[in-house]
């Protein structure tokens, strides 16, 4: 046996570990799965919480008075574990039940229900009543953002929020207050998230076991909106919703459902469908020609030119810097994301061509992220009160949207979405995943700069999970430097360095959540398995590959809008329909 | 409310004398609050960011020890005493007779600043039960009728 392995017993099972393993890792290596509610640990990325605060993963250590928390028990030589005894499933049951004592029993129209930790674990341990019924639940906030639904009456106390808000996101702003029974997770200083500077990532969303944390739900919205005869009801899709909404319909994580993600937004009745995908390429149209714009400028000799450029596209990563960074705001990309792109071309260049006015268009955008739904709310993205993008849905929610409508999404045929807004490229698809844009923007700068066709379409240097990564490309001799990070605390370490003057960078890409669009707080919960990440990313990587085109400049619709509407990249038109500008919203 | 200059150049004085340390973060809120007697949001603020860790790590220490206090405290801080001995002997009743004439609740202070109200378990004086304190006086086997006595002869 190596010198760091160690050697135990679980339930009667020999097993061998590396030194440091804890009980839970060790029995989930042979198939053991010791229930938790508290532990978290998306291997890698950077969400992690163990504070063994929930106590219902207890097991028995033979020689210990005390049963032992498996999340944060190491394995030790010769140890006797047994993770199934009837003193250990009496002790679950209890604490089970005594976490229901202080939990309301709303399930059935809880909008967690039939996906929550707690629900599941109780179903397991077979507790039909609640033994100690009547205990003292004081009151707690509920809010209601644009983004989020706040209702801590139903916390557990895991404390997986507060561990992503500020380990993960280093934004800081959810944190344990008060002690006892009037303990509760909520924003600093009792504030309403509205008034802190949380960024809308929803990743507490993403973690939260049970349905304290949700996101805020416009699926009634839609469904009136649909059946409005006066109404024309148009959907986009984001690239990442593709690969993950098949997960709802229990189809194997990482299957590709585009063609059947457009028939079943045409059954459930949108007038057209089309593409967030379109608005992706047309991203890295601005955003390509504004990197080449202020590069020039920079190779001139400019000293006043935002070196690095930073991409804009994820709304979560855009509060970030507007709360915390309003000093570096001339640094990221006036381009605006691809869903508001969308919007504000649909509302104009759409609306005219088929000849309806904007007050009757509805631009329903369905996305990975709940941030989404903030941006939609932005009064920069409105014109005289009339949003670009009306409401935002996330996958999760055109889940239920899809089996209310009684739609059986499995048996969908594939169907293409609608012309002029459906095209898009491979260059779009890989929007959904951190380094995605970059690679994206690469693929068009490099041919734009060079004059050249790339030789080698993929940049592998800019891919995968780790949480900073640098490259440098060569464009005919100068060499570009570009950097990739995706979840705000890495975005912290990179801005901390660009505001002490020590970034030596000429593009940077920023994506919130872990593992960029794939990993975002819309989309089916992961449960904390990493390899669903995992899938959803091959599934992306594959259908780039599997397209005809993969770069932006090269997509037709892209082309001809150019040439009917826009004119050209960073035009007057363009600048005023697909960018914007930022402001100083940092908490004083 | 904005601190002062000074307030705000004595608490980061008090943060650097700890070394800034988050460590350190109970130590520092102590020396705060003995400073300028409570403990403000921009005071939390200011020390979340000497400290290098979010403010919402500060105020959940500050709301978990009930030592702590974010309401600025009256010139005479009173607290009454419902450790069991005093408990038995009618304390609660001598607490509500001071809510009643000050017309305020426990962690409230009078509007003027005068005085302001908690509660406490056990100052080591059970054989003069009930027990309430003022400042550093300790008064003892109190009867509600004596409140408005006491309150009303203490100088403003």
């Amino acid at each position: 046996m190596e010198q760091n392995m160690i050697q135990l017993t679980i339930d009667n099972h020999v097993v061998e570990v590396p030194k440091g393993t804890t009980i839970l890792e060790a029995g989930k290596q042979i198939g053991i799965e010791i229930p938790t509610l508290c532990h978290i640990d998306l291997k890698g990325t950077c969400v992690k919480n163990k504070p063994a605060s929930c106590r219902l993963c207890v097991v028995e250590v033979e020689g210990r008075r005390n049963l032992a928390p498996a999340c944060a028990t190491d394995c030790m030589p010769d140890m006797v574990v047994h993770t199934n005894s009837a003193r250990v499933i009496r002790a679950r049951k209890t604490i089970a039940e005594l976490i229901l004592s202080d939990h309301p029993n709303d399930c059935l129209t809880c909008p967690k229900c039939s996906d929550c930790e707690l629900q599941r674990l109780v179903m397991r341990f077979n507790i039909r009543k609640m033994p100690f019924n009547g205990g003292e639940q004081s009151e707690r906030k509920r809010e209601l953002t644009p983004a989020i639904t706040r209702n801590m009456e139903k916390c557990i106390y895991c404390r997986r929020c507060e561990s992503v808000c500020n380990n993960v996101q280093s934004v800081g702003v959810l944190g344990a207050v008060r002690r006892g029974f009037d303990t509760t997770i909520a924003p600093t200083f009792d504030k309403m998230f509205v008034d802190t500077n949380c960024t809308y990532c929803g990743q507490c969303v993403a973690v939260c076991p049970v349905g304290a944390l949700t996101e805020r739900d416009y699926t009634d919205q839609l469904m009136d909106d649909l059946t409005n005869p006066d109404k024309v009801v148009i959907a986009q899709p984001a690239p990442a919703v593709r690969f993950a909404l098949g997960e709802e319909f229990g189809m194997e994580p990482g299957t590709s459902v585009t063609g059947k993600l457009a028939s079943s937004l045409r059954s459930l009745g949108f007038d057209y469908v089309f593409d967030t995908d379109f608005g992706a390429d047309l991203t890295i149209m601005e955003e390509g020609a504004e990197i080449l714009h202020r590069l020039k400028k920079f190779l001139a000799g400019d000293k006043d030119v935002k070196i690095p450029i930073m991409t804009s596209c994820c709304p979560a990563w855009v509060n970030f810097y507007e709360h915390e960074y309003p000093d570096l705001l001339g640094h990221p990309s006036s381009a605006k994301s691809p869903a508001q792109m969308f919007g504000a071309i649909t509302k104009t260049y759409c609306a005219e061509k088929m000849g309806i006015p904007r007050e009757k268009i509805v631009v329903v955008s369905i996305m990975p992220c709940l941030a989404k739904k903030y941006e939609c709310a932005r009064p920069e993205f409105k014109v005289d009160g009339n949003p670009d993008v009306d409401y935002s849905i996330s996958t999760r929610e055109l889940a239920r949207l899809i089996k209310r409508a009684n739609i059986r999404f499995t048996q969908l045929p594939d169907s293409d979405f609608d012309s002029p807004l459906g095209e898009s490229t491979g260059a779009a698809a890989i929007f959904g995943i951190t380094g995605g844009v970059m690679e994206a923007a690469l693929r068009t700068v490099y041919e734009v700069y060079t004059g050249q066709t790339l030789p080698h379409i993929e940049f592998e240097q800019v891919r995968g999970f780790e949480g900073i990564r640098e490259a440098t490309i060569d464009l005919n001799g100068f060499p570009l430097k570009v950097c990739v990070a995706h979840t705000l605390s890495n975005a912290r370490k990179i801005m901390d360095k660009l505001r002490a003057g020590e970034l030596d960078y000429h593009v940077v890409e920023i994506m919130a959540c872990p593992g960029g669009c794939i990993g975002g707080a819309g989309q089916p919960y992961h449960h904390g398995n990493f390899e669903i990440l995992n899938a959803r990313r091959n599934a992306l990587y594959a259908e780039d590959e599997g397209k005809k085109l993969r770069k932006s400049h090269e997509n037709p619709d892209i082309q001809k809008l150019y040439k009917e509407f826009l004119g050209e990249p960073m035009s007057e038109k363009a600048h005023h329909l697909l960018h914007t500008h930022y402001s100083d919203k940092s908490i004083k | 409310m904005k601190l002062a200059c000074n307030v705000v150049e004595q608490v980061e004085a008090i943060c650097d004398k700890h070394g800034n340390k988050p460590g350190e973060l109970i130590n520092i809120l102590h020396e705060a609050q003995s400073m300028h007697g409570y403990l403000p949001e921009e005071m939390q603020r200011i020390i979340a960011r000497k400290l290098g860790i979010p403010a919402s790590k500060v105020y959940g220490v500050v709301t978990f020890y009930s030592f702590f206090t974010m309401t600025p405290k009256g010139k005479h801080p009173i607290s009454v005493c419902l450790g069991t001995a005093c408990y038995v002997r009618g304390s609660e009743k001598l607490l509500d007779e001071i809510k009643r004439v000050l017309n305020i609740e426990v962690g409230q202070t009078t509007p003027d600043g005068k005085f302001s109200l908690d509660c406490l378990r056990c100052v080591g004086a059970c054989g003069l039960a009930p027990v309430v304190t003022i400042g550093e006086q300790v008064y003892g086997r109190l009867e509600p009728k004596d409140v408005k006595k006491i309150l009303d002869e203490i100088p403003d």
